[in-house]
C-alpha cells in the first residue's frame, strides 16, 4: 500500500534514469542520509561512532571496491587487503613528504596509486580466470606485504616500522591524527562514502558498468560483441583498486590513527570477500548489508553473554564468535545464495503487490 | 655489473664452493615441498570429486592434528586416539555433505567456495574452543615415529637428515601410492572418477553422488590427518600455521587444480624452489622472500600455461 510505483508516470529521460525511480526510494534515502549525516553525529556516542559506524562505512566502501571487480566484472581478486594497504601507505607517504596540502588531495591521490599498482596485478587476467586468478592476486597480497615491511622508504624508517598519523585540518578543524574527535572523523568519511558510492552507481549503470557485466557474463562472447577484454578488465582492476585505495587510506587516517603491515593481511582481504558475498555479488547495496552483517555481528556476539550474565572466558567468546560466524556464512548462503541484497530485493517485491500475495 | 654478478654468478658460485649446504638446503625444500603437497592432495581429491574448492582443508589439517593432540592429553591411549581421530575425520565428512553441500547443490563454484569460508571459520572456533587455543606438542614417540638425525659426511661437508622426515617422505609415498591403486582398480574408486568426469552422466548410470562426497571428503580428511601429524611434529599444533595452507593454492596453480601427480610434483617445485631462492637470492632484496615467492612462481607460470602443468587444457566454446 505504502510502497508502489503505480501512478508515478515518467515525462522525460532525466527522471527516467534516475537513480531512485520511485518516490518511496527517494524519501526513504533522505531519510538515511538525515540520520546518517545528522543524527548520528549529534546524538550518538563516541564509542558507538567511532568503533561501528567509521569501520562499517569504511569497510563498505572496500566491499564496493571489490564488487566492482569481483560482483560486476566477474574476476575474482583476494587481494583486497595489499591495495588498500598500498592506499594508505601511498596516503602517509605523500602526506608527511608534502604536510601542507589538503589531506582530502592526498586521500584521493593515494586512490589512485592504489589504481596503478591494481592494473599491474590485473595484467595476468587476460589469460588467467576463476580460481586460478584468485591465486594469483594472492601473489600481489603477499607481494606487497612484503614490501610493506621490507622497504623501509615506505614508512619513513621508522623504528616501529609502523606508520604514525601526523596530525592535519581542514579548514581549521582538525581531521586526523589523535585529537580529532570522533564525530569529525565519521562525518568526512560518510561524505567520501556516499559520494563515491554514488559515482559507482553511476559508473554501472553506464557503458562502462554494461561491458563489465558482458565480461563477467561470458567474456568471449563479450569480446565477440566489440568490447576489448584488456583495457575493460584492467579498467575494472583500476576503479576497484582506487575504491580499496580511498578505504586503506580512510582506515588508518580516519579510523586506526597508525598501522603496520599486519593490518593489511590476507585476512583482511577475506573479510572483505565475505562481506560481497554474503551481501550479494554485483549489488552496492549487498556491500553495505554485507559489511554489516561480518562486520558488526561479531561485535554484537561479543556483547551478549555479559548482557545476558554469562560469565564466560574473553578466548571463549572469541572461539564462539568464530564459530557463530562459519555458521552464519554457511546459513546464509543455504537461505539465500544471491545475498541479502537479494532478499532486500524479495521484501520490496512483497511490499509492492501487499495486501495480495501476487 | 656488481650487481649482476650478485644476482647471476654468486649463487652458483656458492652452491659449486658448498655442495654441502647446497644438498642440505635442497633437503630442506623437498621436505617442505611434501607437505604442501600434501595439503593440494587433499584440495585436488575434493575439487576432481565434487567441483567443491575446498578451501577448509589447510584448517582440516590443523583440527585433525589438535584432534588427535587434544585426545591424547585427555588421556586416551595414543592409538586409540588415532582411531578416533579418524571416527572424527569421518563424522565431520559425513556432516559437510549433509548439512553443508546438500542444500547447497547445483550453485555457482563461488558459493561452494565461500562456504568452505564458512567451514573454515567454524573449525577454527570449534577446535579452539574444545582443545584451547594454546600451541600443542603432536605425539610423535606415542606413535613410534623415529626420532633423531642421520648425520653423514659427505661432498666436503656434513649433510643431516631428520629421520621424521624420511618417515614422512615414505608415509606420503605409500600414501600417494594407495590412492592411485584406490583410485584405478576399486569399485568405489572408479565411480570416484565417474563423477570427476561428469556430474550428470554419473548419477545416469546409478551413482548416489551423496555417498561419493562422503567418501571423497572423508579421503580428504584423512589425508589431512597424516599431513597433520607430519607436520605437527615439525613445529607445535596451533591454528596460527595456517598461512602454510595458502601455500598449498600456488601449489595447485602449478601443478593443476585436477591433477594428483600435478600436485606432488607442484609441491616439490615450489618447495625447493621457495628455499633455494630464500637461502641464494633472498638476502640480496632483504629476505623473508619465502611468504610470496611460491605465488609469484606459480603467476609467472599461469602467464605460459594457464591450466597448470598437468590441468585438463581449458576449451572455450560460445
Amino acid at each position: 500500500m505504502l510502497y508502489r510505483e503505480a501512478g508515478q508516470f515518467k515525462t522525460n529521460y532525466a527522471t527516467d534514469q534516475a537513480i531512485f525511480p520511485i518516490l518511496q526510494d527517494r524519501i526513504g534515502i533522505i531519510i538515511i542520509l538525515f540520520i546518517a549525516f545528522v543524527v548520528i553525529p549529534l546524538t550518538g556516542n563516541d564509542f558507538f561512532i567511532n568503533a561501528i559506524m567509521t569501520p562499517f562505512l569504511i569497510f563498505s566502501l572496500a566491499a564496493i571496491g571489490l564488487n566492482l571487480l569481483t560482483g560486476y566484472t566477474g574476476l575474482l581478486s583476494l587481494g583486497t587487503g595489499a591495495f588498500m594497504g598500498v592506499g594508505a601507505y601511498a596516503c602517509y607517504k605523500l602526506t608527511t613528504v608534502f604536510p601542507n596540502v589538503n589531506i582530502i588531495i592526498w586521500v584521493i591521490a593515494s586512490g589512485f596509486v592504489s589504481a596503478a599498482v591494481g592494473v599491474v596485478f590485473g595484467l595476468p587476467s587476460l589469460r588467467i580466470k576463476g580460481f586460478y586468478l584468485a591465486i594469483a592476486t594472492l601473489a600481489a597480497q603477499f607481494f606487497l606485504e612484503w614490501c610493506f615491511i621490507r622497504i623501509p622508504w615506505l614508512y619513513n624508517y621508522n623504528v616501529s616500522a609502523a606508520i604514525e598519523v601526523p596530525q592535519r585540518e581542514l579548514f581549521g578543524i582538525i581531521v586526523t591524527g589523535p585529537r580529532a574527535t570522533a564525530g569529525t572523523r565519521y562525518v568526512i568519511v560518510l561524505t567520501f562514502v556516499v559520494i563515491m558510492t554514488w559515482m559507482a552507481s553511476n559508473i554501472v549503470r553506464g557503458r562502462i558498468g554494461r561491458m563489465w557485466m558482458a565480461v563477467r557474463d561470458m567474456d568471449i562472447a563479450a569480446e565477440l560483441m566489440g568490447i576489448r577484454l584488456l583495457p575493460t578488465k584492467l579498467l575494472a582492476f583500476a576503479v576497484s583498486s582506487f575504491y580499496c585505495g580511498v578505504a586503506g587510506a580512510l582506515l588508518v587516517f580516519l579510523w586506526y590513527g597508525g598501522a603496520e603491515s599486519t593490518v593489511f593481511s590476507i585476512n583482511e582481504s577475506f573479510t572483505v570477500l565475505f562481506m560481497i558475498i554474503i551481501g550479494g555479488l554485483g549489488s552496492l547495496l549487498g556491500s553495505f548489508l554485507g559489511s554489516a552483517l561480518i562486520y558488526i555481528l561479531p561485535i554484537i556476539l561479543r556483547f551478549v553473554p555479559p548482557q545476558l550474565g554469562l560469565p564466560l572466558h574473553a578466548a571463549t567468546v572469541e572461539h564462539l564468535t568464530f564459530m557463530i560466524t562459519g555458521a552464519l556464512i554457511v546459513f546464509f548462503l543455504i537461505v539465500e545464495p544471491a545475498g541479502l541484497a537479494r532478499l532486500w530485493q524479495i521484501v520490496k517485491q512483497k511490499l509492492r503487490v501487499w495486501p495480495f500475495p501476487y | 655489473m656488481d650487481i649482476l654478478y650478485k644476482i647471476f654468478l654468486d649463487p652458483f658460485v656458492q652452491m659449486g664452493t658448498a655442495p654441502d649446504l647446497f644438498v642440505q638446503t635442497l633437503w630442506e625444500g623437498v621436505v617442505g615441498g611434501m607437505l604442501y603437497a600434501l595439503i593440494a592432495l587433499g584440495f585436488v581429491l575434493i575439487f576432481k570429486a565434487s567441483g567443491v574448492f575446498n578451501f577448509a582443508q589447510g584448517i582440516m589439517v590443523v583440527f585433525a592434528a589438535l584432534t588427535l593432540v587434544g585426545l591424547y592429553n585427555a588421556g586416551v591411549p595414543a592409538f586409540l586416539a588415532l582411531g578416533l581421530t579418524i571416527a572424527v575425520m569421518f563424522a565431520l565428512a559425513f556432516a559437510v555433505e549433509r548439512i553443508v553441500l546438500r542444500p547447497l547443490i547445483n550453485q555457482p563454484d563461488i558459493i561452494l567456495f565461500m562456504a568452505t569460508f564458512g567451514l573454515t571459520y567454524f573449525l577454527i572456533g570449534f577446535g579452539e574452543f574444545v582443545f584451547g587455543g594454546d600451541p600443542k606438542v603432536m605425539i610423535t614417540e606415542q606413535l613410534y615415529l623415529p626420532k633423531g638425525t642421520i648425520t653423514y659426511k659427505a661432498l666436503g661437508g656434513v649433510v643431516s637428515l631428520q629421520k621424521l622426515d624420511i618417515a614422512a617422505a615414505v608415509i606420503a609415498s605409500i600414501m600417494v601410492a594407495g590412492l592411485a591403486v584406490f583410485f584405478s582398480k576399486t569399485r568405489i574408486g572408479r565411480a570416484l572418477r565417474a563423477v570427476a568426469d561428469s556430474h550428470s552422466a554419473a548419477l545416469s548410470v546409478g551413482i548416489s553422488l551423496e555417498q561419493i562426497w562422503v567418501i571423497v571428503w572423508f579421503a580428504a580428511g584423512l589425508v589431512a590427518l597424516v599431513t597433520g601429524i607430519m607436520w605437527g611434529a615439525r613445529s607445535d599444533v596451533s591454528f596460527a600455521l595456517d598461512v602454510i595452507a595458502l601455500k598449498a593454492l600456488p601449489v595447485l596453480i602449478l601443478g593443476g587444480l585436477t591433477s594428483i601427480p600435478g600436485a606432488i610434483v607442484g609441491g616439490l617445485i615450489i618447495g625447493v624452489g621457495e628455499k633455494l631462492w630464500e637461502f641464494y637470492w633472498g638476502p640480496l632484496i632483504g629476505g623473508g622472500t619465502d611468504s610470496w615467492f611460491a605465488f609469484v612462481l606459480a603467476l609467472v607460470f599461469l602467464l605460459f600455461r594457464p591450466q597448470g602443468l598437468f590441468g585438463e587444457r581449458i576449451i572455450e566454446r560460445v
